[in-house]
């Protein structure tokens, strides 16, 4: 049904191809991170939800469809559906039919509550297409709840000192998941320009996130150390802090779990909070979809392929470029 | 074992030393001493035994978390570190309820020794499902034998001393001593000033300025006396009740490191008090470096000792007879420490007649000859110059280099010993730095408000068509400087190595640096002394800078 070509995964009966790293006629998206969003091909396909934001990454003059969550659409001679992937806003799992063997493709995906995008939805397959970025034991995500207490309580005790809370994440998804965990009343919230670019995006799809300024030099020291800042870590570079006055730092991500990459970025504070799945996700995923058959992508994937084998699944790495969450900082701004 | 935990997370995170001392002092008021007792006592770096075997651990955390032991190996290569990997991956606890650490060390640590292979897992296994990951991760640390917490022993006597409200060197002394992990020894050592002092207590060291300017504004030269500037450890050495201690200027006892020093300064009478330097000395001072093998917590080994012979330069006397004689000119307080020194000597040669073993003292203070074939006599008085005309010093600071020194001291010699840094009676005057142009081949990023940018740099030299790694510097740079290079970096990446980027060799740097000792651990087969950064020669090309060879040529030791 789907093989890896040298532009992407290639599905060859519906003429289309997911997630491509090169351009190419027909494009079906899983999500816009720029690993699985690259511009330059002919036309794109996505669920309605992530239409805006991939305009977004995109440019205004991308040909860009989208089809609902659930609904059904014919390319040749497959049929396919878009299915929340709880990732990030718009994200989907790709479902392909073609003379009555499914394959779902998950793209990236978590099982942990997110209310900034619809919730993952299990959906039934023969083969099952699952990322690893976090595929081992040791990653076991803290509850949501308890990382946005601590997130909050942090930025609060920095306010008695005048330090500026800056708290880095992907501009897209993370960051506005950690604007919809940030309590208001705390403070004003700030953003830098990578975030806030896609709040329109999450305006029209509904989501309720609170009301940002944008976040320069003079913005942050009018607010004389009360402000949050959420900057994408490509920002990490304070040359747009300088003259921001005094600062404490914080990185959100899934790698953070790990006491060494905590240390190794240096910053005041690490948060574990993660848009992938945590090892429990991605076994309770790929059990509920029913699949017989499970193609793992993303880095390493040796030690979940091993596992699925031993546990009853039919698995095998699948080789592709996406990248997933990764741990050392991002050379571009836009990277999810 | 809750707030131990916490303790750990916060000391984990924090990197300034305050935000660790108070965090600490913290932890120490709020504790009950049963449980201080023993979080000082890993903190301060005492080891167990290990308790159980890896393989068992790994075993029985596999076994306990459902998932096959090659998994779990995986784990614990991908994270690093096996006491994280198996803490995270044991099953979540959602109510923790640990022990408090007295309890968990008494009844569940110091059992495991004894215990069977039976009774250690049913140990283990209740222990996990009372702990949450990052107490887990202690608990694994212990029964290897140590936290190994990052936190140095400075800060920890600080902390200490604030809470027990006695002089930092009180404290430091006290946790020297013989003390046990036991609620009664914790109340010992925070207990207040004992009545009639703390026989440890050093007096505040005095500090030379750097001299700028020229030496005849100083006035008549006659009024001055002039002594190497000795490339050592700064230190202390109190001879009392019983005892004899070294103290470096930074708060620490380094007695340990030097067992030749302290034997040697028996010979010294009760209540005399010594000023001067730790030396590495072979027939002359030996490089730097070799001192900081000297600098562990403990004895050194006799290798070491025979390779890094150490001895203590004196050169001022702060207490004789028990008096603080501070007050003394630098004239008298010189002849009395001749006089005691001399008189040591002699005392020690006495004791020692007949004995084939090194002697306490050089016989002829002036001497650098050893009394025993080997190893140099450990006590020492740094040599009195004097010059005709203010003319001939400048003849006398250009031998420094050659006598192993980095330059001169010029001291007034009617003047009492000071405290701290008060410019006037003591000056140093350096002899000029080397020069060596190096092009930059890393960067790693800098520490508080420079860690988002890449501040902390390594330099290379030639060897043939190969750069090679010779020195690290910080920024001495103008910020704008810093910039650029933060974007050079950030642009000509071309690998990671931990934290470091490589970086494109093409940025040319100058740098000053006091000298080059030998040292294994290098690349080069040598380490630049102090080194640090002069200016950024945008003029010139990588193929201009030094080589390995000329900075090998520099080499003494």
């Amino acid at each position: 049904m789907l093989t890896v070509t040298e532009h992407g995964l290639y599905c060859a009966s519906g003429g289309f191809h997911i997630d491509p790293w090169r351009a190419v006629e027909r494009a079906v998206i899983t999500h816009a991170h720029s690993d699985h969003a690259r511009p330059g091909s002919r036309s794109y396909l996505c669920a309605a939800d992530g239409v805006e934001v991939l305009r977004v990454r995109l440019g205004r003059d991308a040909s860009i469809a989208g089809l609902g969550y659930g609904a059904t659409t014919r390319l040749n001679e497959v049929q396919v559906s878009f299915h929340p992937a709880g990732h990030v806003l718009g994200s989907a799992q790709i479902r392909i039919e073609c003379r009555g063997e499914v394959w779902v493709v998950s793209g990236d995906y978590k099982t942990q509550p997110d209310p900034t995008c619809a919730a993952f939805e299990p959906v039934f397959c023969h083969t099952f297409v699952t990322e690893s970025t976090f595929g081992l034991p040791v990653y076991r995500w803290p509850e949501p709840a308890s990382v946005f207490a601590e997130i909050n309580h942090w930025w609060r005790s920095n306010q008695p000192r005048a330090r500026t809370s800056v708290l880095f994440g992907y501009s897209l998804g993370k960051a506005q998941r950690l604007l919809a965990g940030l309590d208001a009343s705390i403070g004003p919230i700030l953003a830098h320009r990578a975030v806030r670019e896609f709040l329109p995006a999450y305006a029209a799809a509904g989501i309720r996130l609170p009301a940002v300024q944008p976040a320069t030099p003079e913005s942050i020291r009018a607010a004389g150390g009360r402000a949050i800042v959420v900057a994408p870590p490509a920002a990490g570079n304070p040359a747009w802090l300088d003259g921001s006055g005094e600062f404490a730092t914080a990185f959100a991500s899934g790698w953070m779990l790990l006491r060494g990459m905590r240390r190794s970025r240096g910053a005041d504070r690490a948060f574990a909070l993660s848009d992938h799945a945590d090892w429990p996700g991605l076994v309770s995923a790929i059990r509920a979809t029913g699949a017989s058959r499970v193609l793992v992508t993303h880095g390493a994937s040796a030690p979940l392929v091993r596992w699925l084998n031993e546990h009853g699944w039919q698995a095998e790495a699948l080789a592709t470029r996406f990248v997933g969450e990764i741990p050392e900082e991002p050379e571009t701004p836009h990277r999810g | 074992m809750r707030a131990f935990a916490q303790l750990f997370a916060v000391l984990d995170r924090t990197p300034d030393a305050s935000g660790k001392t108070a965090a600490l002092e913290d932890y120490f008021r709020a504790t009950p001493p049963a449980d201080a007792a023993w979080a000082l006592w890993f903190l301060y770096g005492q080891r167990l035994k290990r308790a159980v075997k890896s393989v068992d651990l790994r075993r029985w955390a596999a076994e306990a978390a459902d998932l096959p032991p090659w998994l779990v190996g995986e784990c614990c290569d991908h994270v690093g570190d096996p006491a994280e990997a198996l803490a995270l991956l044991l099953p979540l606890n959602p109510h923790p309820a640990p022990l408090p650490l007295a309890l968990l060390v008494e009844q569940r640590l110091l059992p495991l020794a004894a215990a069977t292979e039976v009774e250690q897992r049913a140990i283990l296994r209740a222990t996990w499902s009372e702990l949450d990951p990052t107490q887990r991760f202690l608990w694994h640390k212990l029964l290897a034998g140590n936290p190994g917490i990052g936190v140095s022993r400075a800060l920890l006597v600080r902390a200490l001393a604030r809470l027990a409200r006695v002089e930092i060197a009180v404290m430091a002394h006290r946790l020297l001593g013989a003390w046990r992990p036991t609620p009664a020894h914790f109340a010992r050592l925070m207990s207040g000033e004992a009545p009639g002092g703390e026989p440890a207590c050093p007096y505040p060291f005095y500090l030379a300025s750097p001299l700028e300017g020229e030496a005849p504004a100083l006035g008549a030269v006659t009024d001055w006396q002039f002594e190497w500037k000795w490339d050592g450890l700064r230190a202390q050495l109190l001879r009392r009740a019983g005892e004899a201690i070294l103290w470096s200027r930074d708060e620490e006892i380094v007695t340990a490191g030097f067992p030749e020093v302290a034997d040697a300064a028996r010979a010294l009478p009760e209540g005399t008090v010594l000023d001067g330097e730790l030396l590495a000395w072979g027939d002359g001072p030996l490089p730097f470096a070799g001192l900081q093998r000297r600098l562990n917590r403990r004895a050194p080994s006799a290798a070491i000792r025979r390779a890094v012979p150490a001895v203590f330069m004196a050169y001022d006397l702060l207490e004789c007879g028990g008096a603080d004689c501070r007050q003394w000119p630098l004239t008298k307080r010189r002849r009395e420490l001749e006089r005691l020194l001399t008189r040591a000597a002699d005392e020690a040669a006495r004791r020692e007649a007949g004995l084939s073993q090194t002697g306490w003292l050089q016989p002829d203070l002036f001497d650098s000859q050893p009394v025993a074939p080997g190893l140099p006599a450990p006590l020492r008085l740094s040599p009195a110059l004097s010059v005709a005309t203010w003319d001939d010093l400048a003849g006398l600071q250009a031998q420094a280099r050659a006598t192993g020194a980095e330059g001169l001291m010029l001291k007034q010699r009617d003047a009492a010993y000071g405290a701290g840094r008060q410019p006037g009676a003591w000056w140093k005057w350096k002899v000029a730095p080397f020069i060596c142009d190096a092009v930059l081949v890393a960067a790693q990023p800098g520490h508080g408000r420079r860690t988002t940018r890449f501040t902390d740099y390594t330099f290379a030299v030639w060897q043939g068509d190969e750069l090679i790694s010779v020195a690290k510097a910080g920024s001495g740079l103008t910020d704008a400087e810093t910039d650029a290079i933060d974007a050079f970096v950030r642009a000509h990446t071309t690998g990671r190595f931990g934290p470091a980027r490589l970086v494109t060799p093409e940025l040319v740097f100058e740098l000053a640096f006091d000298g080059v000792a030998p040292s294994t651990r290098h690349k080069a087969g040598f380490v630049l002394r102090r080194p640090r950064i002069v200016r950024w020669r945008q003029d010139k090309r990588p193929a201009e800078a030094g080589t390995v060879a000329t900075l090998r040529g520099l080499c003494r030791g």
